[in-house]
């Protein structure tokens, strides 16, 4: 009775000058377009990079075998460590708490297709290696398996751009191509990513084959890097220990000697970036509240107008016996609308603006790429809603608040 | 007639169905540097169903004793009974349900809303009084037709003569149907001629028993009333049967 009684009240108020409401209204919209907006781009961006961090792969830790920087049992520093392939299946065995992995990485190989030539880079690795590093493949094709390592079979997984370079607009799936001279059955092609970070090159330009088929082509063993992916990766620091212990017994280096082993660390960058990210879009969140504030003043301004205009319609109301309440209420109402439809129009204007930036093509371009997909999420819609809200009921209380001071005797006294 | 000389009969100053009671009002507006004394003490009692006038030439002090006795306004010293109710010791929320349901405000100006009907004026007190809606309704509609305007109700107070906002005024004071009638000035915006009819509608509520207060400086009006009641300086200086 009481909500519906204010309510009933705000509808029989009279109303204000429409140009002086629709100039309001819009500057309430112009406010939450440039939240939304702004929150929108914070939201993509974060995204894009958060896609980016993990496109060389979530939670994993890049290890390469430097030389010791210490003396270790009577042995000098600078000794060379060698990690092997059989090492990994050492480490698999002793640490079950992590997915072990490693590649050893070729200079420049030459890959023939028909009349095309084309250097590349070609990796030996394990069939683990495509979840690991997020080398995932297209449609229409797969990453190498493990019976592919097993029976040592001449296959090939080529990174996109490496593919379009040798193929052109053709499919390259099935497709026969001659490695160093040897035929190679390409199985797959990697779907597009964005990745940022990368210790040889990104994966688009590079190519896999099996690490057995790896071996007997080149006779190398020596890995290039080791890839460890803990199965909890909060307990990443705790996995690097024991796979430096488990390296250290093995080729007499103190597992404490930063030098022997590089480590490449992702979880501790992706919190990093997390943390930026949080920033970029807090400082876009104030920046955009910061515009809808001046809608908010808007408001206030408006409101305190109206509660001066009807200053005798508060008084004749107050003598007729409406509570303090009934004054307000409805004024709060009142103010409260102008924000919401303030806010209604920003959202749909917001969402349009969105819908044409997504239609810019980007291809090609990385800075439009990271920046011109907006996204307006439910996080960014409540986000708004909520600063939104709570300017609104500011611009419209304190007025009321004044309404509510509106001595009846003081306005009814002029005759 | 009879009920007339009857209503007249039963005029007394003391009596115990007293309405109004007022003992010792004092009033004191503080501007700050000067204090403004506008009521020095204050006597008045009002028994139910007197019709009584206030006068006084302007500065006397009777729009203040106006707004103390329609609960507007609150005295800086001595007692206020309404009704038997101590008006003294209410907070705002009281103060407005006294107002909503013993008194009954009719202006010089009349202070109809003018975004809304004359049936919305009526109906506002009864919406702050929270009567329920069918009921509303048809209070509104028996009180249009009291002061007949009843083909009026769905017209706004801008397209009603003087004496019809006037009409709808003390429709609208009469919704809740309270103790006390009270007008100031009720016909000071009006012709000779719809001022008469005023008049005469106050006359007829009195002659029904209403308690009604008007404060004038028009003799012509004041001579209807059983009682007038003269203020000057702050102080009741006269208080006799017409």
């Amino acid at each position: 009775m009481r909500l519906g009684l204010i309510a009933q009240l705000f509808l029989r108020s009279s109303r204000v000058q429409r140009k002086r409401a629709v100039l309001t209204i819009a500057a309430i919209a112009w406010g939450s377009v440039s939240l939304l907006l702004l929150l929108s781009f914070g939201e993509g961006l974060r995204r894009q990079l958060s896609a980016g961090t993990v496109g060389m792969g979530k939670d994993i830790a890049v290890i390469w075998p430097g030389a010791t920087g210490k003396a270790y049992k009577g042995l000098p520093p600078g000794r060379e460590i060698k990690v092997l392939i059989d090492d990994v299946e050492l480490l698999r065995a002793r640490m079950p708490e992590a997915q072990v992995s490693g590649e050893i990485q070729t200079g420049r190989a030459s890959i023939v297709w028909g009349k095309k030539t084309v250097n590349g880079r070609v990796r030996g690795v394990w069939a683990d290696y495509g979840e690991i590093r997020h080398n995932y493949a297209r449609e229409g094709g797969r990453f190498l398996d493990p019976l592919d390592i097993q029976y040592k079979r001449r296959v090939i997984f080529l990174g996109n751009e490496l593919a379009k370079d040798i193929f052109g607009d053709a499919r390259p799936e099935n497709q026969t191509v001659l490695l160093n001279g040897l035929p190679y059955t390409v199985v797959g092609v990697m779907k597009k990513k964005i990745q940022m970070g990368t210790y040889s090159g990104p994966d688009a330009g590079q190519s896999a084959i099996p690490i057995s088929t790896f071996k007997s082509q080149w006779g190398r063993e020596r890995l290039s890097v080791l890839l460890v992916k803990p199965h909890d990766p909060a307990r990443m620091k705790q996995t690097l220990a024991h796979l430096a212990e488990i390296l250290g017994a093995k080729y007499s280096f103190d597992p404490k000697d930063t030098r022997a082993l590089g480590i490449w660390d992702t979880v501790e960058n992706q919190k990093v970036t997390r943390n930026i990210l949080l920033g970029i879009q807090l400082f876009l969140g104030v920046v955009g509240g910061l515009t809808l504030l001046i809608g908010g003043i808007g408001v206030a301004n408006i409101m305190y107008a109206v509660v001066k205009e009807r200053t005798r319609e508060i008084g004749v109301k107050m003598a007729l016996g409406a509570r303090a309440s009934w004054i307000t209420g409805p004024l709060v109402m009142e103010g409260m609308t102008y924000t919401f439809v303030g806010g209604l129009i920003g959202l749909v204007i917001s969402i349009l603006i969105i819908s044409a930036l997504g239609l810019i093509p980007t291809e090609g371009n990385e800075a439009l790429e990271f920046l011109g997909k907006p996204v307006l999420s439910l996080t960014v819609g409540l986000a708004s809603a909520g600063i939104l809200g709570l300017i609104g009921i500011l611009a419209a209380y304190f007025p009321a608040r004044r309404a509510a001071r509106v001595d009846p005797a003081e306005t009814l006294r002029y005759e | 007639m009879e009920a007339t000389v009857a209503r007249r009969v039963t005029y007394s100053p003391v009596s115990a169905s007293d309405v109004i009671r007022m003992e010792q009002i004092r009033k004191v507006y503080d501007t700050g540097k000067v204090k403004v004394e506008a009521l020095r003490g204050i006597d008045l009692r009002v028994g139910k169903g007197e019709f009584v006038a206030i006068v006084g030439p302007s500065g006397s002090g009777k729009s203040t004793l106006m707004n103390l006795v329609g609960c507007l306004d609150t005295p800086t010293s001595g007692n206020y009974h309404l009704g038997g109710t101590s008006v003294g010791s209410l907070d705002r929320n009281q103060l407005a349900e006294v107002r909503n349901r013993r008194i009954g405000f009719v202006f010089q100006s009349f202070n109809l809303l003018p975004q809304i009907t004359a049936f919305e004026n009526v109906e506002m007190p009864l919406l702050f009084g929270q009567v329920a809606k069918r009921r509303r309704h048809e209070r509104v509609k028996e009180l249009l037709n009291r002061v007949n305007l009843a083909d009026r109700a769905e017209h706004r107070p801008t397209e009603l003569s003087g004496g019809q906002m006037q009409r709808v005024a003390i429709a609208r004071a009469l919704a809740m149907d309270p103790d006390v009638l009270l007008a100031d000035e009720p016909t000071g915006n009006l012709d000779t001629s719809s001022g008469g009819d005023i008049m005469g509608l106050f006359e007829e509520l009195w002659t029904q028993g209403r308690t009604v207060l008007v404060i004038t400086h028009d003799p012509a009006l004041a001579k209807r009333a059983g009682r007038v009641v003269e203020v000057r300086d702050g102080y009741i200086v006269s208080d006799s049967a017409a």
